[in-house]
């Protein structure tokens, strides 16, 4: 058993996007501050703080998981993965990024890191989703500009060419 | 809408749990998947001294079928039930009416034992404990007891769980594929429901269950009911919830959605 008094900050010891990070934090901090203030990966953004708009929404050991209902403490020993994790490169977008562009499924980009977070892990368990499907997984963000619509295109268009990509890959094996 | 602070404790062991639990009481507070208590942490509508997390434990990740029910641990996720090849086989009204608790985002963490400890009044899996008459199994440092979901739920978000009682498991009855129909009204799917229903057929007749109405959800009992009957016993159960007006909707418009999808439903597993 271990206890973690209150009013002391610890070490946490992570996995940010696949590279070893340590920080320390008191029992009581947010993984969302946590990320932007002790870690400075500020990708992760912060809405309603009570799990209900999304905009915070990043994987925890393969999990999908709101940031903001999440402790620092407990990732200790985790692999965290954020938005900052889905360019290939720092000047290239991957496939879902790039459909975001293409389609308008930004405005203000508050709610874009979570959204984007969700299908990216959404995409690589069900690679051919059904609209149904994606709204249903929607359901769990809120955006005030685009009216999702130009989300939903992205998303299917996406699934669509990362499905092409993963066929092109199996054939130059 | 930061959390007051706490010591957090990372337990290895249920003997860790029930031990911290005997010494702090009240003061202590167990957390499995969050998704419940991290807002009312984030809010400060509550404040422990001591947080525990289970998490860790694997012993508690077991979901049991045996003996006419199935046993689902402290530590079983609502994805992972929800994934559970013989779930819509053995227990089908959690197969239909876990879809309706939260998101994906949120159902990806959140436990199914966590949702009943919470024991929110429009929450999806008190109800469905309860429509199947299941059973909460509670455990102290010293002894273990089984309570039935309708002696432990005992108002809005409060329950017969004794400060230092963790909850172990739940457990939900087969009823031997008993016919089960479940649906419920939100505003935006995954959101607090303003009115759900379950209908489980019985050997007598029918039992209702309505959550989203009044502090807890609530259960009737019918021999087999149609026309004006059933819409006499529907109109009486929807005005002894006494349902209250709130910013979702009208108390009329709740009675309303109890005699219409009530009338469905139970003439839906009385076919």
């Amino acid at each position: 058993m271990t206890r973690l008094q209150s009013g002391e900050r610890h070490r946490i010891r992570f996995k940010l996007n696949g590279a070893a990070t340590h920080g320390e934090a008191e029992p009581r901090m947010l993984l969302t501050d946590f990320l932007r203030q002790q870690i400075g990966a500020t990708g992760t953004h912060v809405g309603c703080e009570h799990g209900v708009c999304g905009a915070c929404t990043v994987t925890v050991d393969g999990m999908i998981a709101r940031a903001c209902l999440t402790l620092a403490v407990q990732v200790d020993g985790s692999d965290v993965r954020t938005v900052e994790g889905l360019a290939p490169a720092p000047d290239r977008l991957g496939i879902l990024q790039e459909a975001f562009k293409r389609h308008h499924a930004l405005q203000c980009g508050f709610c874009t890191a979570g959204i984007l977070m969700s299908l990216d892990h959404y995409l690589r368990e069900r690679p051919d989703p059904t609209e149904a499907e994606i709204r249903d997984l929607l359901s769990g963000h809120l955006c005030r500009c685009t009216g999702y619509t130009p989300i939903i295109h992205a998303a299917l268009d996406a699934a669509g060419r990362l499905a092409d990509h993963h066929r092109a890959e199996k054939t130059d094996v | 809408m930061k959390p007051a602070p706490f010591d957090y404790v990372r337990a290895e062991t249920v003997e860790e749990v029930l031990a911290v639990l005997a010494l702090e009481g009240s003061d202590a507070q167990i957390i499995a998947g969050g998704q419940s208590l991290m807002p009312m942490l984030n809010t400060r509508l509550a404040k422990p001294k001591v947080l525990i997390d289970i998490m860790r434990l694997k012993q508690l990740d077991r979901i049991d079928a045996v003996s006419g029910a199935v046993t689902v641990g402290a530590g079983v996720r609502q994805r992972t039930l929800l994934g559970w090849p013989p779930l819509a086989e053995k227990l089908r009204l959690v197969a239909l009416a876990l879809p309706w608790t939260g998101h994906v985002q949120t159902r990806s963490r959140g436990t199914i034992c966590g949702s009943i400890a919470h024991a929110d009044p429009s929450a999806e899996m008190p109800l469905a404990l309860l429509a199947l008459g299941g059973e909460v199994h509670l455990r102290t440092a010293r002894k273990r007891r089984k309570l039935a979901a309708g002696d432990f739920f005992t108002g809005m978000m409060s329950t017969a769980r004794g400060a230092d009682e963790m909850i172990e498991a739940v457990s939900f009855p087969y009823l031997g594929g008993a016919r089960c129909a479940f649906r419920e009204v939100a505003r935006r799917h995954g959101d607090f429901a303003i009115v759900a229903c379950a209908a489980v057929a019985s050997k007598q007749g029918v039992r209702l269950a309505v959550g989203g109405v009044a502090d807890m959800a609530a259960v009737r009992d019918w021999p087999r009911l149609d026309g004006s009957a059933l819409d006499d016993a529907l109109n009486s159960f929807a005005h002894e919830l006494e349902a209250r007006d709130d910013v979702h909707a009208t108390a009329r418009y709740r009675r309303d959605l109890v005699r219409l999808i009530g009338r469905d439903l139970v003439r839906e597993v009385l076919q």
